[in-house]
């Protein structure tokens, strides 16, 4: 027997997860008990260390110690900036082919090693950690990649992974796999609401974003967003910054002059992050931070939240560019999807639901206890993506990977018809790719004989201004009341171009109408409408696009 | 609340401006929808082709989910008054409804059909409809999980599960032979520690795979163990020895049952090996073939054996042919030679009679001395002499009957086979 997994390759930490033919996900810990494992690889003598064992390295052995390494991968040395963070940890040289390598000293012999060859050794040991845990072979493998990874990059992602011994079945988009755990979460139903997803990643050292929609269960990216150096370790870097004034303040020593104290801080600092996600205060203690002192002092969650104010605003700025890229509207956004560990931070989730109107769902642990946690979501979706490709044979999923399937047609414009109130009824909505059937269920109401027009949808916004409610007990002091009238904002399409006229005759009063619309592959609209009865015939037409 | 569409009426169907060109992005390739959208794509499925197959294998997966009714069997009465304490004589299988899957039974069916077990009779609930004390059956339940659920017990329990066995058919009764070994061969086949057990099949098998199925399970190697039935040790420390003894005891008793056991198994294979009808068959089969080889390996001596039975009524034959044709030919020669007899006394008689015919060439007071004459040389005559001569004077005149016996004489006197002295009458 053997079994699919899905892995997740982060600069910053890996994970891995297995899913069942039931569709239950497992993320797997590794032998030291982490389900996010950090990628670092450290080296000691003859001994190499991996995860949180490397990674508790950087205190007492930063030199050898390799970490934010993924980005490198199928890059040229001199093609890369490494910039601030990249300042810990095993120094980035130059390797013999140009590529990005590491300098590390074993045993007073120096040694280079280059990314690839890292990468590598990091996958054998998550290799290890799901044989460990499931106690089959692993037979193949989902890798996902940020979406601005090239295919340079992606094909040596895949040269590592099997020289690693795990033989990758698809690469997937970071955030499409993020939201395909979202989405197969409550029984797939979420699969068939159509509706348009910020999916916002929020890693150690890079934020990345993308506009997703969901039509009929298909995704389609419509923009992607990058931010290099944005991340979980800019809120280690201000709390650090916050604790070092504090300490200097105390006792008059400064610990930011060494390099093994910096490094205690930053660890410290994470611990103290990842406790304040959870509750209102943590406490922060150090042994012997600087010059012999320990450090001991407490911090609540607003103190945390204004030291960290920059790289939240930042975060909330970050979102906003994305959905401004797709050439979209806050309105625009059904729901909004945080991904990565910072998102366990409550105040970036309150953040960007503050971007959003009210009708937008932020998904964030913080505001939905529900949520699946943000760190596991890229895994679980690629656990099963490969768990639904498991039964298929390579050449099926290779042929399924064309650019001829996976190029496909979205209409530009919202597809519906017009109510009796002259209200616009979308059928297909906007971005829905096509060949696409669906059907609506309607009734002529009390008239034997109805029109039925078809539209495209023309985007508006309605403005209702709310005006504030006045208490009865603040009348006295309304000349202080700030209250302004708020206007709600709200998204309405209206019927456009006209397409398409159908007439339904003899009919009898309240029957039940079916109004189809279907688009072939060639672009052709099919638009139908029957009497559900039996032996009703439909009436039809169709209705050809707009040539380029 | 539905739309509803607005009344009007018109053209049945009028189209108006084309819809707004597409754009052309590409989709990302995950989730079973994805999987849909690139097999209609591929296979240029239409929606309604797609659909039906789509309804198709809705239809398969609700016949595959058949085990929904797991754990719904009813427990007879007298296993729910079985007595918790001596819950190992109680049917574990039946305890948890399970008692036509037995060892079959998946864990997970186990724990799907404990659950609904521990529903029904759970202690509260039994308690809310009145009865107090009434866990007695759940215990039961309980110690069947357990049993159930690690592997080691779950072994030594199916070794004893009585209720999994099928019974041989019985020595005297009539019976078809495949339909009653065959289940009992099934069910022993779950102790063999090597998987897949061949199986008893049916008549149509080859005689190799017959034996094959007779030396696996003549060598059969079983797991079966019997500590399920040992008796239960004291767990005081007070009576060490006890204990040990009774220990001693279970081993012991152990040891005697796999036994038993292997020579149960040893003497149902040998009873089946001794009614299969196959093995019979190919008994017949090897006997018939045997003999059409002795058959065949004497064919080269029947054949020489043959060949000189005809060579010699040929030979036969051919004697007898030889023996007709001889006399056959003899009557011939007889006859010719009678025939060249009578023409050489024919042409004797014409040789004598011409002399007279001629009238002794005028000599008639001669004619004696012509007639010895004429009579000398007919005995000195061959047979071509006799008939030139006889030819050349039948129906002559005299003189060319006497030129044609001077000539004839000259020639004879010529070869020296007469004296012409012996002549009275030609001499001159």
């Amino acid at each position: 027997m053997s079994a699919v997994i899905g892995i997740t390759f982060g600069n910053t930490s890996s994970s891995i997860a297995v899913a069942s033919s039931e569709g239950k996900v497992d993320v797997i810990a590794n032998p030291d008990g982490d389900r996010s494992i950090p990628s670092a690889l450290s080296y000691v003598g003859e001994d190499e260390y991996h995860g949180v064992q490397a990674e508790s390295q950087l205190v007492r052995n930063p030199k050898n110690t390799i970490i934010n390494f993924r980005d490198f991968i199928g890059k040229q040395f001199d093609d890369v900036k490494v910039d601030d963070s990249y300042q810990v940890g095993a120094k980035a040289v130059k390797g013999s082919k140009g590529e990005v390598a590491y300098e590390i000293t074993r045993n007073d012999k120096v040694e280079i090693i280059s990314v690839d060859e890292v990468s590598i050794r990091h996958f054998k040991k998550m290799k290890l950690a799901a044989e460990d845990f499931i106690g089959k072979d692993i037979e193949g493998v989902v890798l996902t990649v940020p979406t601005d990874f090239n295919e340079h990059q992606r094909q040596e992602l895949v040269k590592i992974s099997n020289a690693a011994g795990l033989k990758v079945l698809q690469l997937i988009n970071e955030p499409t796999a993020a939201l395909l755990a979202h989405l197969s979460a409550d029984d797939g139903e979420r699969f068939l609401q159509d509706k348009i997803y910020v999916v916002a990643d929020f890693g150690g050292i890079r934020s990345d974003a993308a506009v997703i929609s969901v039509r009929g269960g298909i995704l389609t990216i419509l923009a992607t967003a990058h931010e290099h150096g944005l991340g979980g370790d800019k809120f280690d870097g201000a709390l650090a910054e916050f604790f070092a004034k504090e300490f200097e303040k105390k006792y008059k020593a400064n610990p930011r002059s060494n390099a093994r104290s910096l490094a205690k801080l930053k660890a410290e600092s994470i611990v103290v992050k990842k406790t304040l996600s959870n509750v209102q205060t943590s406490t922060c203690s150090i042994e012997s931070l600087a010059e012999g002192l320990d450090f001991h002092t407490t911090i609540n969650r607003l103190r945390y939240e204004l030291t960290a104010r920059q790289p939240l605003s930042e975060m909330a700025g970050f979102v906003e560019k994305v959905v401004a890229k797709a050439g979209l509207d806050a309105l625009d956004i059904n729901e909004v999807l945080l991904v990565g560990g910072v998102s366990n931070t409550p105040k970036l989730a309150s953040n960007i639901q503050f971007l959003f109107p009210e009708s937008t769902t932020v998904v964030a642990p913080s505001l939905d206890p529900k949520a699946i946690d943000p760190s596991e979501l890229v895994a679980r979706g690629a656990a099963l993506q490969a768990a639904l490709i498991e039964s298929f044979d390579e050449e099926e999923v290779d042929e399924s990977l064309q650019p001829i399937v996976v190029n496909t047609q979205h209409i530009a414009k919202p597809i519906g018809i017009k109510d009796a109130e002259g209200n616009f009824q979308s059928i297909l909505v906007a971005e829905t790719a096509y060949p696409i059937k669906k059907s609506i269920e309607v009734t002529n109401g009390e008239s034997s004989s109805v029109i039925i027009e078809l539209y495209e949808g023309k985007r508006t916004v309605k403005e209702t201004v709310i005006e504030p409610v006045k208490d009865e007990e603040d009348e006295e002091d309304d000349d202080y009341s700030d209250d302004e009238p708020e206007i709600v904002k709200e998204l309405v399409y209206e019927a456009g171009d006209k397409l398409a006229t159908l007439s339904l005759k003899d009919l009898k009063a309240n029957s039940k109408l079916e109004v189809t619309v279907n688009i072939t592959q060639n672009g052709v609209l099919h638009f139908s409408g029957r009497e559900l009865k039996q032996g009703s015939v439909a009436v039809k037409g169709e209705v050809h696009p707009a040539s380029a | 609340m539905s739309i509803v569409l607005p009344s009007g009426s018109g053209e049945s169907f009028t189209a108006g401006s084309p819809y707004t060109t597409p754009i052309r992005r590409p989709i990302e390739p995950v989730g079973r929808y994805f999987l849909a959208h690139a097999s209609r794509t591929l296979r240029g499925h239409t929606w309604s082709e797609f659909e039906k197959l789509e309804a198709e294998k809705n239809v398969k997966q609700v016949e595959e989910n058949e085990d929904e009714d797991l754990g719904d069997e009813e427990q007879s009465d007298e296993l729910l008054a079985h007595d918790p304490r001596e819950w190992k004589t109680a049917d574990l299988y039946a305890v948890l409804g399970l008692s036509h899957l037995r060892f079959r039974a998946t864990e997970d069916q186990i724990r799907r059909a404990h659950r609904k077990q521990v529903l029904k009779h759970h202690p509260d609930k039994k308690s809310a409809s009145g009865g107090l004390d009434q866990d007695d059956f759940f215990k039961i339940i309980q110690k069947s999980l357990e049993v159930m659920l690690d592997s080691t017990k779950r072994q030594q329990y199916d070794s004893v599960d009585e209720g999994a066995n099928v019974k041989p058919p019985a020595a005297k009764s009539e019976y078809d032979f495949f339909e009653a070994w065959g289940p009992v061969f099934e069910s022993e086949s779950r102790f063999s520690k090597k998987q897949p057990v061949p199986q008893l099949g049916g008549p149509e098998l080859t005689k190799d795979e017959v034996d094959a199925f007779y030396s696996f399970w003549g060598k059969f190697d079983s797991w079966r163990t019997f500590e399920f039935k040992d008796e239960d040790v004291p767990d005081d420390t007070a009576n060490r020895d006890h204990k040990r003894y009774i220990e001693r005891k279970n081993i012991a008793s152990r040891k005697k049952l796999k036994q038993e056991d292997n020579k149960r198994l040893i003497d149902l294979v040998e009873r089946a090996h001794a009614e299969d009808p196959r093995i019979k068959n190919f008994k017949e089969a090897a006997k018939k073939e045997k003999a059409a080889k002795k058959w065949e390996k004497e064919a080269g001596s029947r054949k020489a054996a043959e060949e000189a039975t005809a060579k010699k009524a040929a030979e036969e034959e051919a004697a007898k042919k030889a023996a007709v044709e001889n006399a056959s030919k003899k009557a011939d020669s007889k006859k010719a030679k009678e025939a060249a007899k009578a023409a050489k006394k024919k042409q004797k008689r014409n040789v004598r009679g011409s002399v007279k015919d001629v009238d002794y060439f005028g000599d008639a007071d001669k004619s004696a001395a012509i007639d010895a004459d004429v009579d000398l040389l007919l005995e000195k005559f061959d047979d071509l002499q006799l008939a030139d001569v006889s030819s050349k004077v039948v129906e002559a005149d005299a003189a060319t009957v006497k030129a044609a016996f001077s000539s004839i004489i000259s020639d004879l006197v010529g070869a020296g086979k007469l004296e012409a002295s012996y002549l009275k009458y030609f001499s001159a």
